[in-house]
């Protein structure tokens, strides 16, 4: 820098932006609200969202019942107390002796539970119908006019704060009624069906991450690999949909019906099994543990592997013993991102044929399937306002569902981390 | 000899050593990364699944032969044998060459004069079988290209195949989840990485990160019972149906609002400090510093960000699958229901599809135009990471 140079910063000419200086600061304010004021409205969209699945699955609801339960106390005592005899009692009185008999056929009263009589008593002799629900915030905000509202509209009904989410709802198969309806099977077909995903995603997606960060040399076939599994990680599921529906449901139809291996059943075998959407899912996941593990695989420290080259192991002892430790942690977080992801996909299951109404629990790979989102769709499309409450009751499930499979993996994470130190 | 006392060692034993470690063929070495191999490629395989189980379809899909009533009957009854007929005047004309069908037979058009048709019976493997009067006359057609391309009916009861009034329908959703998402996305990813303090971009990137994680088919069930009555709210029942492509849209905004304001906060991070601090020396403000430095330096980043975005919205499926509509319409309202084609996918597919009819066949001619919008979007953000990653080093 030339000394002349040096002294002409000394005393700055500051005519020439000074008047601009403050104009500047007030746009920078003015975009800085802006930017702020987006965050906000992000947020506060999202925990609209959340907000409106809370919503409607809890509020009041008038239940009217065929026969009002308090009838039907013996002795002062109340029907959910009764002993199982007392309730079968109640169950033969008030049901004709054709249903009973079916009841008893379809399993032996003495078989049964105290639980499932109660059950039953509640189905078929009670019968509450919800005859119109409130959302929670309306039955917060207006208490007093939704109660006058339900004595005078349905002087029958009786009014309850209901949580759509409850025990009974886990716990029962589907059912065309909303009040009995719940998402046992569901959750079943959500866990069969992604466990089939993981077994086949999981060793295919970590050996294809393997081969491409530690085996694979910088050539053409390589290099058209990488960019495919990119390209295949951006491909809307739909297509995965449509392709396990081509291959698995169709071509493979045998094998995925289970006719081929000797395991049969008339109602299912079409193809549109479990296993089926299980390896639809495991295709669609399968760019993604590959992708994750990569960056898992590539984070191990090139030093491990020398020092295990130079004691003379060979490249695939030092994958397993050296590389594929220490990486994974990292493979575990992606996989339960697969995970997640896999657990909440819908579009693709649809395609391949869910089942719009089942109520058996399955009980195989080749059985027919219904998923939890697969539900939540059904119950959003129907008309009928009782099904988008029992909706929301089931994403509320789906959510919970989904973060304590991330917070157990977290856990799995950590231990396995620990131990590697 | 006295050399190799020694040493202590032998020739022969010299030799034995330098089998010992000599490189020897391991089997399952090689069986093992063969099948890593494997792993690797089946990804290849899946993508020529795709394409090759589309390809196929769509080719079926484009010649099957569909039957289309020509409004004219026959005049006189016919008999096993006969191969002139003659049918009513007024109705579709017939030409040479072509097929038609009466009842359940196959005939193909020798010549046409007036009323008069000359046939060979029998054909595709049908059975010639006497027809009495009345009887309709079927002609046969396929979906062209050109039809499918340009026309803007999609019907296919009768027979209309016209691909744009689903592309219209998505381009419908996809545009007003742009308009949303883009614009609000990179704000938010400029407040996070250029404002917020440590604690706040803390707190809300992982938030984000969850959100993105939430299942789409909760989205939909969002527009339908919140966006849908919200906008009925505001513009008027009468105005807004209960379907319609423009909540769908707006929640699809929402939906890829956590994608794109993650990804640009990354690109917007990975951009070194040394360059802000130099605009700073510079006297520029920290709005100057964001908009004309930062920015323009993870360009690149941001913008494959907004096309893994937009590729996104195209292949949404359940929002719209709940609050578009179902049924095909060729509407620029965004109040009135329209049917995208992953909605249309999904509705068709939804009952229990036969795999011999155009339905199962179109499904698949609109997937692979699906497949290939994403894959083209994937590519070029792909290609505008590399072309104009800027690296700082």
């Amino acid at each position: 820098m030339k000394p002349h140079a040096h002294k002409t910063t000394m005393h700055l000419d500051t005519t020439g932006f000074t008047p601009n200086l403050p104009r500047r600061h007030r746009v920078g304010r003015v975009w800085l609200w802006i930017f702020q004021a987006s965050t906000i409205v992000g947020i506060v969209v999202l925990t609209t969202l959340l907000l409106n699945i809370i919503d409607g699955a809890f509020g009041y609801a008038a239940v009217e019942s065929k026969v009002d339960p308090d009838t039907l106390a013996v002795d002062g005592v109340p029907l959910e107390d009764l002993p199982k005899e007392e309730l079968l009692r109640i169950l033969k009185e008030h049901v004709s002796a054709g249903l009973y008999r079916r009841l008893e056929n379809d399993m032996p009263f003495e078989e049964r539970t105290r639980q499932d009589v109660y059950t039953l008593v509640l189905e078929r002799v009670v019968e509450p119908r919800v005859v119109k629900q409130w959302s929670l915030q309306d039955s917060v905000f207006r208490s007093a006019q939704i109660k006058a509202e339900a004595a005078s509209t349905y002087p029958k009904a009786e009014l309850q704060f209901r949580s759509w989410v409850n025990t009974q709802f886990i716990r029962s198969p589907q059912s065309a009624r909303a009040e009995s309806a719940g998402v046992r099977t569901a959750i079943l077909g959500s866990l069969w069906t992604v466990g089939i995903a993981i077994l086949f995603a999981f060793p295919i997606g970590v050996g294809g991450a393997i081969y491409l960060e530690e085996y694979a040399a910088d050539n053409a076939i390589n290099r058209i690999i990488h960019t495919n599994i990119n390209n295949l990680a951006g491909v809307p599921s739909i297509i995965y949909g449509i392709l396990g529906l081509a291959i698995f449901v169709r071509a493979l139809e045998p094998l995925t019906s289970g006719t081929l291996l000797g395991y049969a059943d008339p109602t299912t075998a079409n193809g549109r099994t479990i296993i089926s959407a299980g390896l639809t899912l495991g295709l669609l996941i399968l760019p993604m543990i590959i992708i994750n593990a990569r960056e898992a695989i590539r984070a191990v420290p090139s030093s491990l592997r020398q020092a295990s080259y130079g004691i003379g192991a060979t490249r695939w002892q030092t994958v397993w013993h050296h590389v594929l430790p220490n990486a994974m942690p990292g493979i575990l977080t992606g996989t339960i991102l697969a995970i997640s992801r896999a657990m909440g996909e819908t579009a693709p299951l649809v395609v391949i044929g869910a089942s719009t109404f089942i109520n058996q629990d399955p009980n195989g790979p080749f059985a027919k399937f219904t998923t939890l989102p697969i539900q939540i769709y059904q119950w959003t499309s129907r008309p009928q306002d009782v099904f988008r409450n029992i909706a929301a009751a089931a994403i509320i499930v789906l959510v919970l569902l989904l973060l304590s499979l991330n917070a157990s993996a977290i856990v799995l994470r950590n231990r396995f981390s620990r131990r590697l130190d | 000899m006295v050399s190799q006392v020694k040493t202590g060692i032998y020739p022969n034993e010299l030799a034995a050593q330098r089998a010992a470690l000599r490189r020897r063929p391991r089997i399952s070495e090689t069986l093992i990364q063969g099948f890593l191999f494997f792993c690797g490629a089946l990804s290849i395989l899946i993508t020529l699944g795709i394409v090759y189980e589309l390809g196929k379809e769509s080719l079926l899909f484009f010649t099957r032969q569909q039957w289309e009533e020509t409004n004219r009957t026959l005049v006189e009854a016919m008999d096993a044998e006969q191969t002139t007929f003659r049918m009513t005047e007024t109705g579709m004309a017939l030409s040479v060459d072509s097929d038609i069908r009466i009842r359940s037979e196959v005939m193909t058009v020798l010549d046409v004069r007036g009323d008069v048709v000359t046939v060979a019976r029998a054909q595709q493997n049908t059975a010639a079988a006497p027809h009495e009067v009345g009887v309709e006359v079927e002609t046969s057609r396929r979906v062209t290209l050109a039809e499918f391309f340009t026309k803007t009916e999609w019907n296919p009861q009768i027979g209309k195949f016209g691909i744009w009034a689903l592309v219209n329908a998505t381009l419908m959703t996809s545009v007003t989840a742009v308009v949303v998402a883009l614009p609000l996305g990179l704000c938010v990813a400029i407040y996070l990485s250029e404002y917020a303090s440590a604690r706040v971009r803390g707190t809300l990137k992982p938030l984000l990160e969850v959100l993105a994680a939430i299942p789409t088919v909760v989205y939909g069930y969002f527009a339908l019972t919140f966006m849908t009555p919200l906008l009925r709210a505001i513009f008027g029942v009468d105005t807004v149906e209960i379907y319609n492509t423009a909540s769908a849209g707006i929640v699809i905004g929402i939906l890829i609002l956590p994608l794109v304001s993650s990804m640009a906060e990354d690109a917007l991070s990975a951009v070194p400090q040394s360059l802000r601090q130099a605009a700073y020396a510079l006297g520029a403000t920290r709005l100057e510093t964001a908009v004309k430095v930062v920015v323009p330096a993870a360009l690149s980043g941001i913008a494959a960000a907004f096309i893994v975005a937009i590729s996104r919205a195209v292949g949404e499926t359940m929002v719209v699958a709940i609050a578009a509509g179902a049924g095909p319409a060729f509407t620029f309202n965004p109040f009135k229901a329209a049917e995208t084609m992953t909605g249309h996918i999904v509705r068709i597919s939804g009952g229990d599809l036969s795999y011999d009819s155009i339905d199962y066949n179109s499904i698949f001619a609109i997937g692979l135009m699906l497949f290939f919008i994403t894959l083209g979007l994937n590519i070029l953000s792909q290609r505008i990471v590399r072309r104009f990653r800027e690296t700082y080093e």
